[in-house]
């Protein structure tokens, strides 16, 4: 008896706090951690529309997935934000979203609109590359690799560092890059050259941070050794961006060429269940709109899908675009994620 | 205390007051049981149903995997393998360093005692940092050695080894351990090792058969938090053991992030939980029989005499010097140097400046502001709780009382992943959803927080004999007279363990915010691991400093807790 009633009182007490956080009018959008954007675009779109958007953080995009599958018989939010192309297919199976074809989609090219039912909106890209230390390169006057097959030349023997592809994203990124070269059959598959490259000293960590600021020599905060890392194409900018002051020439660069970079694509969607549907929808159109995707290149480092959208100048400067990055069918991907990581595990690690 | 000598009318008085207690003594132990139902077995329940049972048949495919893979023996031995190395090495460094804190005054040693809990608070990533730039290859260490030397090879190479998973374990706990055996070592009494050393024990006989055995609950609270802590371990063995090695809770992550394979991952879990579960089931029993003499001593502490003593006490200090706070100057060093400027404060100047107008900026007093709030609401529930949690426990020896003391350790075995996905599905719907509430945190802070304060209060609690407090009734004391006169002068040096820890923990944690919906309130360690997410040396240098700063916010904290406990002793 005492028991309960002190139960209720505390839940209630829980509760006067947690009620106040949340009003009706208000559009959720629950996204992971590197959501970000100017402060100043997403008040014009609150003032046009009377729409005030409230964001949530789910951790990262692997996370944010996984939570909203968890939470889709009472979503968390009315649109979700930041769901790549690796994780498309099991987002995508498990129905999470509504169709909504965006009338901006018409300054989208095709190649980014993954999914033809229109449940999820391509809002930007950015290509998993390598990337490298251009004082290194030049003062031991070594040519840069120009394919993945160079890399297991004994020239760029103990240069290279990448992520384990089962703790992080681009890691998880360039293991696909090199099944796509690479295949899974054949005379050299994939986890042949993986042992070659093992052969050839190439040093594994755990996640992106630890590779950029622990092993790469090339970034101006790094006590690393490792001339040659896999990051993206838009870290050189980041890292003009960053300095201060601004050096005269570029510390590092990105490695472009064909077949050697893997694109991510991100993508938003509108939750199937949300009572704010002409919101959400106006919300999508926002996100393509050029406003704001003129906005997310400096706040996200990611590069716009709009067509439209200019790129700042230190993108149009210091960034490189590949021409002929590898794109895998989200399907493909979710499909042998699972046995990928392992079969690289078993190969790499033990 | 002869009862029978009582005049029969009070004895009466007494049993009248004490029904009208038993019921607030009743309601009051509930309200420890009923947080962790809420918070704890309902959504680890609700994730582990969701898990195993995903179309209302039972799925143990997962377990069939478990008990065949050769693999997941491994990961699990070595889970078990490294937690116990850590833990061995922490209390044998921090043992002796306990008994010259509880033995002798040294000038600056309460300012040593609070800087020690430094560590603790520092996120994995800005420790590797710390340890890179001080045994990395390039590292300090090193650099001295080869040019001394003359080498041609780097001397330490400690990377993606074992040694260093051990060494930061050791690193990151020292300060538990210290704080734990060392609180209850002053409140022993000096008089039996006068004894001993009357009698003829010396040196290691003095050690092993009077000092180990009356400081047994408190190695053994410190041996099971620790051991509890390293085999749960994440970041550590991630980041700094490189690929090479996977605990239990690193294998949990991978199935639930990465591959969804929530059967698996309850599977794991299950394991883990189950594991810890009789692990603690041990400790509990073998804790329980010890009695010590224990009285509030405060002048017990004195200036060491001899040469020998004086020289324990400067290799102590010298060892924690080392071990505990070079690391944190490589720090401190590191955020004024990053970068190919030289020496500058412009990382802390531009900690204050958004010059892209990011909605993810948060200015350095903002969330400074946040992780305090969160860390005080924190410290608040957990001692408050936790104390209820000890006189629940301390009361009663019974298996069930045993039991309940290993559950409430459990929130410690239980991944952040797990947990997470639990509050989500589980606290969804009126009168609990919570998913998006800012109590959130501080609530899964408070389910960490509290075996912690457990721990470090209920050593002393259990040795406060019940005759005393039976005599203070006798004589007219009310409870709450009782409680301060007697209880809480003996349990205070506990609680303030117990409390710098809760704050510690709030303030440095970071893993259950992961899997935690949440409005846009940044801690401290949230900004660092914004700001390592992007590159460039501006956020490298803002990101070390940032760490600074919690090290310095944490240091003034531990700095007042310490001095409002000083004004408090007074009374006593």
């Amino acid at each position: 008896m005492f028991l309960r009633a002190f139960g209720l009182i505390l839940i209630a007490l829980l509760f006067s706090g947690a009620a106040v956080a949340q009003t009706p009018t208000t559009l959720t959008v629950i996204a992971h951690d590197s959501f970000n954007y100017s402060e100043e675009v997403m008040a014009a779109f609150t003032e046009e529309t009377g729409i005030a958007v409230e964001v949530l953080r789910l951790g990262d995009a692997g996370s944010l997935v996984n939570q909203a599958i968890l939470s889709r018989e009472n979503p968390l939010g009315d649109v979700l934000y930041g769901v790549d192309n690796t994780f498309l297919s099991r987002a995508l199976e498990e129905d999470l979203f509504t169709p909504y074809q965006s009338p901006a989609l018409a300054d989208v090219p095709e190649a980014f609109q993954l999914d033809p039912e229109f449940r999820v909106t391509p809002v930007d890209y950015g290509d998993v590359c390598l990337n490298y230390d251009a004082a290194y390169f030049a003062a031991n006057d070594l040519p840069l690799p120009e394919s993945l097959a160079d890399l297991t030349d004994p020239a760029y023997r103990g240069l290279l560092a990448v992520q384990n592809p089962a703790t992080s994203s681009p890691g998880l990124a360039f293991l696909m890059a090199t099944i796509a070269v690479f295949g899974e059959d054949g005379d050299t598959t994939y986890l042949d050259y993986w042992a070659e490259l093992v052969a050839n000293d190439v040093y594994i960590s755990q996640d992106w941070t630890d590779t950029y600021y622990g092993q790469f020599s090339g970034s101006a905060g790094s006590e690393g050794d490792r001339p040659l890392i896999v990051s993206y194409a838009s870290s050189p900018p980041a890292e003009i961006f960053f300095a201060d002051p601004q050096p005269e020439t570029a510390p590092t660069g990105a490695i472009v060429t064909d077949d050697t970079c893997f694109r991510q694509i991100e993508f938003a969607g509108i939750l199937a269940g949300t009572q704010n549907q002409a919101a959400a929808e106006q919300f999508m159109d926002f996100l393509l709109s050029v406003e704001f995707q003129e906005d997310m290149p400096l706040q996200m480092f990611v590069f716009p899908v709009n067509t439209n959208a200019a790129l700042p100048d230190v993108f149009t400067d210091y960034a490189q675009i590949p021409e002929n990055p590898i794109i895998l069918d989200p399907e493909v991907i979710d499909a042998h994620r699972e046995s990928w990581i392992q079969a690289w595990t078993e190969a790499v690690l033990r | 205390m002869d009862r029978s000598g009582t005049p029969l009318n009070m004895v009466r008085a007494n049993n009248h007051r004490f029904a009208g207690r038993r019921a607030a003594g009743i309601l009051l132990a509930a309200l420890p049981i009923l947080f962790l139902a809420v918070f704890f077995f309902y959504p680890l329940l609700s994730i582990l149903q969701i898990s195993l049972i995903p179309d209302g048949t039972l799925d143990l495919s997962g377990f069939a995997e478990l008990i065949t893979s050769d693999y997941y023996r491994r990961v699990f031995f070595f889970t078990v393998q490294q937690a116990v190395l850590s833990t061995v090495i922490t209390l044998a460094m921090a043992l002796p360093a306990a008994f010259v804190f509880a033995r002798f005054e040294f000038p600056g040693k309460s300012l040593l005692l609070s800087l020690a809990t430094l560590p603790f608070v520092l996120p994995t990533v800005v420790v590797a940092a710390a340890f890179g730039a001080l045994i990395g290859e390039h590292g300090v260490i090193n650099s001295v050695i080869v040019s001394l030397f003359g080498l041609s090879d780097v001397p330490i190479q400690l990377e993606g080894t074992v040694a260093i998973i051990l060494i930061a374990h050791a690193f990151y706990n020292y300060s538990v351990a210290l704080r734990i055996i060392g609180s209850y070592w002053a409140t022993l009494s000096p008089r039996m090792d006068e004894a001993a050393r009357v009698l003829g024990a010396h040196g290691w006989r003095l050690w092993w058969t009077i000092r180990l055995p009356a400081l047994r609950p408190a190695i053994l609270a410190a041996a099971a938090l620790v051991f509890i802590f390293t085999f749960t371990s994440f970041g550590v063995v991630l980041i700094l053991g490189g690929i090479r090695f996977a605990t239990l809770e690193v294998e949990i992550f991978n199935q639930a992030r990465n591959l969804f394979n929530l059967n698996m991952a309850a599977a794991l879990s299950l394991v883990q939980i189950g594991f810890m579960f009789i692990v603690m089931l041990i400790y509990t029993r073998l804790s329980r029989a010890a009695t010590a003499d224990i009285q509030a001593a405060r002048a017990v502490a004195r200036k060491p005499r001899t040469k020998g003593e004086n020289a324990l006490v400067v290799i102590t200090v010298g060892v924690m010097m080392v071990f505990q706070f070079a690391p944190l100057l490589a720090l401190i060093w590191r955020s004024f140097t990053v970068g190919d400027q030289g020496f500058t404060t412009r990382y802390y100047s531009a900690l204050s400046t958004n010059p892209r107008g990011s909605v993810l900026f948060a200015p350095p007093l903002e969330a400074i502001g946040n992780s305090v709030s969160i860390a005080l609401i924190t410290t608040v529930l957990a001692v408050v709780l936790g104390m209820l949690t000890a006189y629940l426990l301390a009361r009663r020896d019974s298996w069930a009382a045993r039991a309940l003391d290993a559950v409430f350790m459990l929130p410690l075995a239980t991944s952040a992943v797990t947990l997470g996905f639990g509050f989500i599905i589980a606290l969804d719907e009126p009168p609990l959803n919570l998913r998006a509430s800012p109590l959130m945190i501080p609530l899964a802070h408070t389910l960490v927080a509290l075996p912690f304060v457990v721990r470090s209060i209920l050593p002393g609690l259990r040795s406060i004999s019940p005759n005393i407090r039976g005599a203070a009734a006798v004589m007219g004391a009310s409870p709450f007279t009782v409680w301060r006169t007697i209880d809480l002068p003996l349990i205070s040096r506990g609680v303030i363990v117990g409390a710098v820890f809760a704050f510690t923990i709030s303030m440095g944690e970071f893993g259950a915010s992961l899997f935690i919906a949440r409005p846009d309130t940044p801690t401290i360690p949230v900004v660092i691991f914004r700001l390592l997410g992007q590159p460039g040396a501006g956020n490298y240098g803002q990101a070390l400093a940032m760490s600074v700063i919690l090290m310095g916010v944490c240091a003034i904290s531990f700095i007042t807790i310490e001095r409002l406990r000083k004004l408090g002793m007074g009374e006593f």
